[in-house]
C-alpha cells in the first residue's frame, strides 16, 4: 500500500509518520503531484496557521490537486479546517471539499482548547470498533460546527464536529496520532479503507 | 467533556534523564524514551521535557532524542530549555516535538512570543513562568528561580497572552520541591485573568494536592516530576482518586 503524507511545509509531520510505522506501513512525504495522485492513500496534515498553509498550498498547486483526489484521504487538524469552505481564521478560503465554515471558540471557555476530549455520536467505518465516548487529544481555537457530514462531536462549550466525511475524504479535528492506543486504531481503519467499501459506505 | 491533564516532567542533560528515577522495571533508568513509553502506558495525558544540558553539542542531543520519543510515543510533548529562536523551535518541531516552552529567553526578549506564534500557530508556545513572592509580591524570577526580574506574575502572565502564547507552565518557587502542594492561590488568580490554559507546577507532594490545584487552583493540567518518577504517586491511583473527586480525567 502506498500512502502519502502531504508535505507543504506545514507542521509536524514526523509524528504521523511514526503513528503510521508503528502499524506496519510505511509513509512518503512528497509535494509531488503524481506522487500523490498514485497513493493508495493520502493524508492531509495541517498544524500552525491557517492563511499561510494555504499559501503554502496554493503556491505547490496542491489547493487544485487535493479536491480532486479519488482515494481516500484523511485530514487531520488544521488539514480538515483547510478542507472545508472557509475559516475565520486569518480570513481564509477553503479547498471547499467540507460544505462548513470553520469559526472561533467564544471566549467563555479557554482558547485554545488543549487536552483530552471525548468523541461521540460516531458514524463511518473510520470509527469501526471504536467505542461511544473514547478519549483524543486535541489542540484547536477553530471549529467547524455540526453539519450532515458530522461523523463525530464533541463538547467545548459547544457541541461541534471532531470528524467530517464526504465521499473519500475524511477529516479529524483531533490528532490520531497523539491520541494513544485509539489513535492509532482510527488511523488503522483509515488504512484499511477500500475504495470498493467507500462506495458501499455511502 | 475535556478533560484535566497530568504531566509528568523529565529532566534531561545531553540526552539522559538526570534526577534519580526509581523504576525497577526499567531497563536503563537514564533513557528517557523508555521512561517516557512507560509514563504514557501508565495513563500519562502528556509529558513534558526539560533540557538542562548546556554543552555546544545541546542542540543536535536534543533534536535527536525529540525524534527518538516521537518514533515510540502516541502522546503529545513539550520540549523546554534553552529555546531562544524561531530556528530552535523549528528543529524541535521538525523532529516531532507537538510544543515547545520558552521561558527566560522570552523575558529577555518578549518579542519572541509573537514570532514564535506567529510563525508556528498559538497552539505550539508555551510559555514556563517561575515565580515567589517578595514582599508580597510574586515576581518572575530567571535561571531555574534565582534571579529575580522587576516583572509582576500576573502583569507578566497577561503580556504572554496578548503576545499570542498557547498555555501557561506556572512553576512556584516557594513551592517547588516542597511537596506541601501547589500555589493555588496564584493559580486560581491566573486561571481567572487569563483566558487560556494554566498548567499548574511545584509542589505536588501527595493526591491531595492534585485536587485542590484543579478545585482551588482552578488549574487546567498538573505537572510533576518526584512523586511520579519514585512511584510515591502512580498515575492510574490519582486519576481515579481524581473522578472520586468529580474531576474529569481520561482513564
Amino acid at each position: 500500500m502506498k500512502i502519502v503524507i502531504i508535505n507543504y511545509g506545514a507542521g509536524n509531520i514526523q509524528s504521523i509518520k511514526f503513528a503510521i510505522q508503528r502499524l506496519g506501513y510505511e509513509a512518503v512525504l512528497s509535494d509531488d503531484p503524481s506522487v500523490i495522485k498514485a497513493a493508495d492513500k493520502v493524508i492531509f496534515p495541517g498544524v500552525g496557521e491557517a492563511s499561510s498553509a494555504m499559501s503554502k498550498l496554493k503556491a505547490s498547486g496542491l489547493d487544485v490537486l487535493v479536491p480532486q483526489l479519488k482515494q481516500p484521504v484523511l485530514g487531520i487538524c488544521l488539514g480538515m479546517q483547510l478542507m472545508c469552505n472557509y475559516t475565520e481564521e486569518g480570513d481564509t478560503k477553503g479547498l471547499g471539499i467540507f460544505n462548513t465554515d470553520v469559526v472561533r471558540f467564544n471566549n467563555n471557555v479557554k482558547v485554545p482548547q488543549i487536552g483530552w476530549n471525548q468523541i461521540e455520536s460516531l458514524k463511518s467505518l473510520l470509527f469501526d470498533k471504536v467505542s461511544e465516548k473514547e478519549y483524543i487529544y486535541l489542540v484547536h481555537s477553530y471549529y467547524a460546527p455540526i453539519t450532515e457530514e458530522t461523523i463525530a462531536q464533541s463538547t467545548y462549550g459547544i457541541t461541534y464536529s471532531t470528524a467530517l466525511q464526504k465521499d473519500n475524504f475524511y477529516g479529524t479535528q483531533f490528532h490520531p496520532e497523539k491520541s494513544s492506543a485509539i489513535g492509532s486504531k482510527i488511523l488503522e481503519n483509515f488504512l484499511s479503507l477500500s475504495n470498493q467499501q467507500l462506495k458501499t459506505n455511502n | 467533556m475535556l478533560t484535566k491533564r497530568i504531566i509528568p516532567c523529565l529532566d534531561i542533560k545531553n540526552g539522559r534523564t538526570v534526577k534519580g528515577v526509581n523504576f525497577v522495571d526499567l531497563r536503563d533508568a537514564g533513557d528517557p524514551v523508555e521512561l517516557a513509553q512507560i509514563y504514557s502506558e501508565a495513563g500519562a495525558d502528556e509529558l513534558v521535557f526539560l533540557d538542562i544540558s548546556a554543552t555546544e553539542e545541546r542542540r543536535k542531543t536534543l533534536a535527536n532524542l525529540v525524534l527518538r520519543v516521537a518514533e515510540k510515543v502516541n502522546i503529545p510533548f513539550t520540549v523546554g530549555g534553552g529555546i531562544s529562536s524561531i530556528e530552535d523551535v523549528d528543529i524541535l518541531l521538525q523532529n516531532g516535538a507537538d510544543k515547545v516552552s520558552v521561558n527566560s529567553s522570552a523575558v529577555k526578549n518578549p518579542r519572541l512570543i509573537n514570532d514564535l506564534a506567529g510563525k508556528f500557530g498559538s497552539q505550539c508556545i508555551t510559555v514556563a513562568i517561575d515565580a515567589k513572592r517578595i514582599d508580597g509580591e510574586w515576581k518572575v524570577h530567571l535561571v531555574g528561580g534565582k534571579v529575580p526580574t522587576a516583572l509582576n506574575l500576573f502583569d507578566w502572565a497577561k503580556e504572554v497572552e496578548e503576545r499570542g502564547a498557547g498555555e501557561i507552565l506556572f512553576t512556584s518557587m516557594e513551592n517547588d520541591g516542597t511537596k506541601d502542594g501547589f500555589a493555588n492561590e496564584a493559580l486560581s488568580k491566573l486561571s481567572e485573568e487569563l483566558n487560556i490554559p494554566i498548567i499548574a507546577s511545584g509542589g505536588a507532594g501527595n493526591v491531595q494536592h492534585f485536587v485542590d490545584t484543579f478545585k482551588e487552583g482552578k488549574a487546567d493540567a498538573a505537572l510533576a516530576a518526584s512523586v511520579f518518577h519514585f512511584k510515591e504517586i502512580e498515575i492510574k491511583d490519582l486519576k481515579e482518586e481524581l473522578r472520586t473527586n468529580k474531576i474529569p480525567v481520561r482513564l
